[in-house]
């Protein structure tokens, strides 16, 4: 009795996702009158604006994922190790993108960093492209803190930090040769998920006026009819990607401890 | 404290300042990228153009077309997580506890994770391809079974409070797994057994074991879909354009100067969504502690 309510259940929920993604994909192969083909994608992938804006946003993901490890690891290494009462607070703030919705956040930044604020970010291309970058870590900060927090959980931050202490190690070939090793899975999940989010992300590039993949992707849905089914495929696969290395890269680990 | 510091190179007077310099980078960031936009905003919701504290904002939220704004957005967002919950709820039920094979566990979460990441623009194109005007399940309708859902009786249309609602759900759902199927997991056997000895049905185990237990994450996870659908613009926008009037859309138009109004109706709208999401996210807070308890 509860096994054929489970299989309704799963059947109805598969159903739901299982008909947009072949409705996109076959969408998507529809340009072509009264066959299907692949010329939505060979449009998509020969225009140069599909080009740019995507190499744009690889670049910005990459980016962020630097500068949200180097920003991530440290402080959590460091709360772990020496201000554990400070945990607590710490967790709040990097929950708090969640709590704030990203337009809010951005909104804040185009007020507090416009052209005649105290810092002008937005008054260059290289200011706003690192402002879009620091908005992107923002929205990343809830995903890649908690995933290296978890890291830190499973190793002795303590034991390890007073090793490489005694062999004369200093801060920086702790983190960078001990620590970061140490965590490295989990950072490279963290890593997956913010390029998972950065690359599509639509508003915050949007409104600060940058040519990103998201409002590329908006411009192609306002104006074509198959184009955007195919860069749907495109977008699903990345997002796919991301998540099936995420899996991978931990399933890889769990391989090397047990061996 | 109990750990003992490690002999920090620099000596015993200036490790104690070191450690608080170790977290200046991350406090840095998070004043200047997160606290200090956030009271940019609320501030400025409150400020007179002559720079004193006026009411004069927050009350235009009340005022004109904006409550609508807000009633529509909370009306897709409750309705969207509701849907969320139920359905990723009996989803997460049947993967851990109704006796399905085990292989289908780790593939469904795996997919949970990734459709849970796939939202914004593409996602619209995707339900556009499907029950758009032209799209594979609305032209599969018409012509299998002459049912045209965008005529009466049904009169269906994607850009609209149904449609939304039936799109963001693509999100919600797989959200929903990933939260609750630890939650279910933590139901314990001995629970349901010493329900049975007592003589409990399947039934009455649920009404009077299984949920009370389950009730503080299922609302706590409700709050967080909630605020997820509430924030969201970029689906929205890429489906309807500005043409449906939800608070995240009429905002984005605000900033981007489409509508040329008060400029500091745009502080208030954007204050209007912390104050909602803030509450949202709150009770999840609360109700998590709360549910947490059971979970040892």
């Amino acid at each position: 009795m509860t096994r054929i309510w489970s299989w309704i259940a799963l059947t109805f929920g598969l159903i739901y996702f299982a008909l947009p993604l072949i409705g996109t994909v076959e969408f998507s192969l529809r340009m072509r009158r009264g066959e299907y083909s692949f010329d939505a994608y060979r449009k998509v992938l020969a225009d140069p604006r599909f080009q740019e804006t995507f190499s744009y946003s690889v670049v910005m993901a990459l980016a962020t994922i630097v500068f949200g490890v180097l920003l991530v690891v440290p402080t959590a290494y460091w709360v772990r190790l020496k201000l554990p009462r400070l945990r607590p607070y710490v967790e709040f703030l990097t929950l708090m993108p969640l709590v704030i919705p990203p337009i809010v956040i951005v909104f804040g930044y185009l007020r507090l960093y416009n052209t005649s604020s105290w810092l002008p970010l937005t008054g260059t291309t290289m200011g706003t492209n690192l402002l879009l970058m620091f908005g992107y870590a923002t929205l990343s900060l809830p995903y890649m803190y908690r995933a290296v927090d978890t890291g830190l959980r499973s190793i002795d931050v303590g034991t390890l930090t007073e090793a490489a202490q005694s062999l004369g190690a200093g801060w920086v070939t702790i983190l960078a040769r001990v620590i970061l090793p140490n965590v490295l899975v989990a950072v490279l999940s963290g890593a997956f998920l913010t390029f998972a989010i950065v690359i599509g992300e639509f508003v915050l590039a949007a409104l600060l006026n940058r040519p990103a993949f998201g409002p590329y992707l908006q411009l192609m849905g306002a104006n074509r009819a198959y184009e955007p089914a195919a860069l749907a495929v495109i977008a699903f696969a990345i997002t796919w990607a991301c998540m099936g290395l995420i899996q991978l890269v931990s399933r890889f680990t769990r391989h090397g401890r047990t061996a | 404290m109990t750990q003992s510091p490690p002999t920090a190179p620099p000596g015993q007077a200036l490790g104690s300042a070191l450690r608080w310099l170790g977290i200046v980078p991350f406090v840095l960031f998070a004043t200047l990228f997160l606290l200090l936009p956030t009271m940019k905003i609320v501030l400025g919701a409150f400020e007179a153009p002559d720079g004193g504290f006026t009411l004069a904002h927050v009350m235009q939220l009340f005022d004109g077309p904006i409550p609508d704004y807000y009633l529509i957005s909370i009306k897709i967002s409750l309705a969207s997580s509701a849907m969320g919950c139920l359905i990723g709820f009996a989803m997460a039920a049947a993967i851990t506890l109704g006796g399905l094979p085990r292989g289908i566990r780790a593939p469904l979460l795996t997919f949970s994770g990734v459709a849970s990441n796939f939202a914004g623009v593409p996602l619209a194109f995707a339900f556009l391809a499907t029950l758009g005007r032209l799209g594979l399940v609305t032209v599969l309708l018409r012509d299998w079974f002459g049912i045209n859902i965008y005529a009466p009786p049904i009169s269906f249309n994607l850009l609209s409070f149904s449609g939304l609602t039936l799109t963001y759900m693509f999100f919600q759902i797989p959200l929903m797994i990933l939260i609750i199927t630890p939650a279910l997991d933590g139901l314990k056997r001995e629970w349901r057994e010493a329900a049975e000895i007592l003589g409990a049905s399947g039934l009455q185990y649920w009404r009077m074991v299984a949920l009370p237990i389950l009730t503080p994450a299922l609302l706590g996870t409700f709050a967080l879909l909630f605020a997820n659908a509430f924030g969201a613009v970029a689906t929205a926008y890429a489906l309807t354009g500005s043409s449906l009037s939800i608070v995240p859309i009429v905002l984005f138009a605000q900033i981007r100067g489409d509508v040329l109004q008060d400029p500091h109706l745009g502080y208030a709208l954007a204050f209007g969504m912390i104050v909602v999401t803030g509450i949202a996210n709150g009770l999840y807070v609360w109700l998590r502690a709360r549910s947490e308890r059971w979970m040892k």
